[in-house]
């Protein structure tokens, strides 16, 4: 793109009309459908009701392109309040073309409007294609270990 | 995990070649730079040119040229190249012992165990490895410079 042109991806809050489009990407990437787990969401982090909660979609040209969802979250794992990135996808036949980037750019200027310094996520490591963009993204190992333990019945 | 100097050398050399699309340079260039054996490199590049990360470029002034794709290689397609980290490591997925346990652990299970503590150390060095591509390579470089 050149300089000053007009960018053709506009990256604003979630509507409940976007929800149909949000489903798709996500069955699109994950390969199944979740309406139910992506209204219940919507209502969660698409109202507005908590500012602390972030639900930002990216559309061009009428179409929804990507999403993004994140909060800040206070003193969680001890640590002072942080942004968390907790879901973002971008439809797969758009990739490569900077949505993804303008999505977490945008969600990082809203913790930053919420006075946080500090972005985190948490992946799958056995997911490379997400784990590059975040490390494309200047994102770094957190002083985390994530740990599980398989619950006897 | 510990890198052999021939992997170390080969990241040097693509991160060189990719930090200067369309530019060749010469085994003795990136030696110089980065005080590696010539002829060590020599080597080492011609193990990136079979993989099709180079291409020789031949004549006076020949040298290799970047043909990969900095976007998408990884540090882990170049270490591939010169290491066996794909497979796992001894102990780890041996599976658990049947029949009455005595009362200490044996050295086996000791080195079993510790073969599991390993195996996931050596998991999360490659997902670290798989998730690094050249170009971030080069922003983290552009970052610490500032």
């Amino acid at each position: 793109m050149t300089r000053g042109s007009p960018d053709p991806v506009r990256v604003r809050g979630v509507q409940p009309r976007d929800l149909p489009e949000i489903i798709d990407i996500d069955a699109g990437i994950t390969g199944m459908r979740k309406p139910e787990y992506w209204s219940e969401i919507l209502q969660r982090y698409g109202t507005g009701r908590r500012r602390q909660r972030l639900f930002l979609v990216a559309e061009d040209s009428g179409r929804v392109e990507g999403f993004v969802i994140g909060e800040v979250r206070d003193w969680e794992f001890g640590m002072p309040p942080c942004g968390w990135v907790f879901a973002i996808g971008v439809r797969p036949d758009t990739r490569q073309a900077g949505t993804g980037t303008r999505l977490l750019e945008a969600i990082c200027d809203g913790f930053r409007r919420l006075g946080v310094t500090k972005v985190r996520t948490i992946l799958a490591r056995d997911n490379p294609l997400i784990l590059s963009f975040f490390r494309s993204q200047g994102l770094m190992a957190a002083p985390f270990i994530p740990l599980e333990r398989d619950l006897a019945p | 995990m510990k890198l052999q100097k021939n992997t170390l050398a080969a990241i040097y050399s693509v991160l060189e070649f990719a930090a200067n699309p369309g530019r060749q340079l010469s085994a003795a260039e990136i030696a110089r730079q980065y005080r590696v054996s010539p002829h060590h490199l020599a080597k080492v590049l011609r193990t990136l040119g079979r993989a099709g990360l180079l291409e020789s470029v031949r004549g006076v002034g020949g040298g290799y040229r970047f043909t990969g794709n900095a976007k998408r290689l990884t540090l882990m397609d170049v270490i591939e190249l010169f290491e066996n980290i794909s497979a796992p490591r001894r102990g780890a997925r041996r599976p658990p012992r049947r029949g009455p346990l005595p009362a200490g652990p044996s050295p086996q299970e000791v080195e079993d165990a510790l073969g599991v503590v390993l195996a996931e150390i050596d998991e999360i060095s490659k997902a670290t490895f798989r998730s690094i591509t050249l170009a971030t390579m080069l922003k983290l470089v552009t970052r610490r410079r500032k």
